[in-house]
């Protein structure tokens, strides 16, 4: 198997598959614990709508992508700061709205529907050199911009109150949050397809968190479920001839299973002393 | 020095009037108890002070500066409401949850660096909780964690801090030994507390101002002059919504 990734498509696939997984993973810790999980699914179904709409204008899917999940994740932190709108009804509401929207233009377009398809299911491995050097350098910006602001979204995250109380500016950190997860998003459906992608943010995070007792740690780990499973993925699906995308989420999954039973063994997650 | 002032504060949640022409100075070296029944807006107040909810009539300084032009923020620490009531799944250490604090007010906010850790080692020697801080937050008691917070809001070496109704859920003992640091910190480390409560036994071992709130300010000055005050009276007669332990 080592000689398989002598071959460049197999090298591209395992870079920028390895570098948005772990980027999906970082910022599904923290989407998790601020019991914002379902904003994956959300952010993909408006993706959806931006590769048909770059479909139907014929400029590039991954850019109108791009634009579409960033402009709406950015509507979203609005509408849930100041529409009052109950936990995750703006999720819900315009991930409706990408989808309706998606299918609308796939509808009016007949001609691209065979493209929308590989964005809709994933095509790690046909992973172009120009698209390979976009994630790349997106994906290095998504976990610098984390690394930058990781103690105050560690703090945003824990304790919401007394962040704001210390200075931190809680709302900037939201957009950011989101704008990053957006980014991610995108950069993921060439990985997994619109339809798993939100898999990637929310597997890996929930493996890690399975085994962490520190925020660091439960990065790491997540991170580390992240690679295994696009490492595993791609040998799998060269292997069987199966689908890449599908494999790597199945063994996320695999893995997030066997953490969660060892948890569980270990007896961990019974309810912790109190005076 | 006055490290806090309020100027005919008032507060409204839509129209439910919470605060009502509250004046009101706190000065360095204050160990004050702002008390009242439930509902007479202490919590509000203390949240107007540190610029967490806007007055809709009146002003606020804090250190000279209204709480939106205030940037030292690593002068105040807060405990707030619950703080105990984390997720009890939470992957955080302890360690981590006292440097949270440290990266708050920094441009960049990143990890913490060498010498933010010996900070946090401190500031928990000082809670008597040096051997915990690799521990999960999650798997200590409720006053050990009352401790942990209290070393978070302590490591930026505040001057003033702001502690809500902090032991509540915390066993008599625990109470006990967390007043006896909070009464050395006001002592020995001149750090000037406010602290909100219920409890009448609490300003009557510990405190040394009292600020009574029942929308309104119905008392503010030391607390031997505020057991023979009518505010006092008024409060033990109401006896619902106060207890009274001796500590």
């Amino acid at each position: 198997m080592p000689a398989l990734f002598a071959y460049g498509f197999l090298q591209r696939a395992f870079l920028a598959g390895v570098l948005i997984a772990v980027a999906c993973a970082v910022l599904g810790v923290f989407l998790i614990l601020r019991k914002d999980a379902m904003i994956g699914h959300g952010l993909s179904h408006l993706a959806f709508a931006g590769v048909a709409l770059g479909l139907f204008l014929n400029v590039l899917p991954l850019g109108a992508a791009l634009v579409v999940a960033v402009g709406a994740s950015l509507a979203i932190v609005k509408l849930k700061d100041r529409a009052g709108l109950h936990g995750d009804t703006a999720i819900g509401i315009f991930s409706s709205l990408g989808l309706a929207t998606g299918i609308l233009l796939a509808s009016l377009g007949r001609s691209f529907n065979v493209e929308l398809m590989s964005y809709l299911f994933g095509d790690i491995l046909a992973i172009e050199p120009r698209e390979v050097w976009l994630s790349v350098g997106l994906a290095a910006a998504v976990l610098a911009a984390v690394r930058l602001n990781y103690g105050k979204l560690l703090f945003m995250t824990f304790d919401r109150e007394s962040a704001r109380a210390a200075g931190v500016k809680v709302g900037r950190l939201d957009t950011l949050l989101m704008v990053l997860t957006a980014v991610t998003i995108v950069l993921g459906m060439k990985v997994a397809g619109i339809l798993l992608v939100a898999a990637l943010i929310v597997i890996p995070a929930a493996a890690g968190l399975q085994v962490a007792s520190s925020f660091r740690g439960a990065v790491g780990a997540s991170a580390v479920v992240a690679v295994a499973g696009v490492a595993g993925g791609l040998g799998l699906s060269l292997v069987l001839n199966i689908p890449a995308s599908a494999a790597i989420v199945l063994l996320c999954f695999l893995a997030f299973a066997l953490l969660f039973l060892r948890k569980k063994g270990r007896g961990l997650r019974a309810a912790p002393d109190r005076d | 020095m006055s490290l806090v002032v309020l100027r005919r504060v008032a507060f409204a949640y839509e129209r439910t009037e919470v605060l009502v022409d509250v004046d009101l100075t706190i000065e360095e070296g204050d160990f004050l108890a702002l008390i009242g029944p439930n509902g007479s807006g202490k919590t509000t107040l203390v949240k107007i002070i540190l610029g967490l909810l806007r007055p809709t009539a009146g002003e606020v300084e804090i250190f000279g500066r209204r709480p939106s032009e205030f940037v030292e923020w690593d002068k105040v620490g807060y405990v707030p409401q619950k703080a105990t009531h984390i997720d009890p799944f939470f992957p955080a250490s302890v360690e981590e949850v006292v440097g949270m604090a440290l990266v708050a007010g920094r441009r960049e906010g990143g990890r913490p660096g060498r010498e933010a850790k010996g900070k946090v080692r401190r500031a928990l020697e000082v809670v008597g909780l040096g051997e915990l801080g690799r521990e999960a937050i999650g798997r200590l008691s409720g006053g050990q964690q009352q401790r942990v917070f209290i070393a978070r809001a302590l490591v930026t070496s505040p001057r003033i801090l702001f502690l809500d109704e902090p032991t509540t859920g915390v066993d008599a003992e625990t109470q006990a030994s967390f007043y006896d640091l909070l009464d050395r910190l006001n002592k020995s480390e001149g750090l000037t507390i406010v602290l909100v409560t219920h409890d009448i036994g609490i300003v009557n071992k510990h405190v040394n101002r009292v600020a009574c709130l029942n929308q309104k300010l119905v008392y503010h000055g030391d607390h031997a002059a505020f057991c023979r005050s009518d505010a006092f009276r008024d409060l033990i007669g109401r006896g619902d919504h106060l207890i009274s332990h001796e500590h």
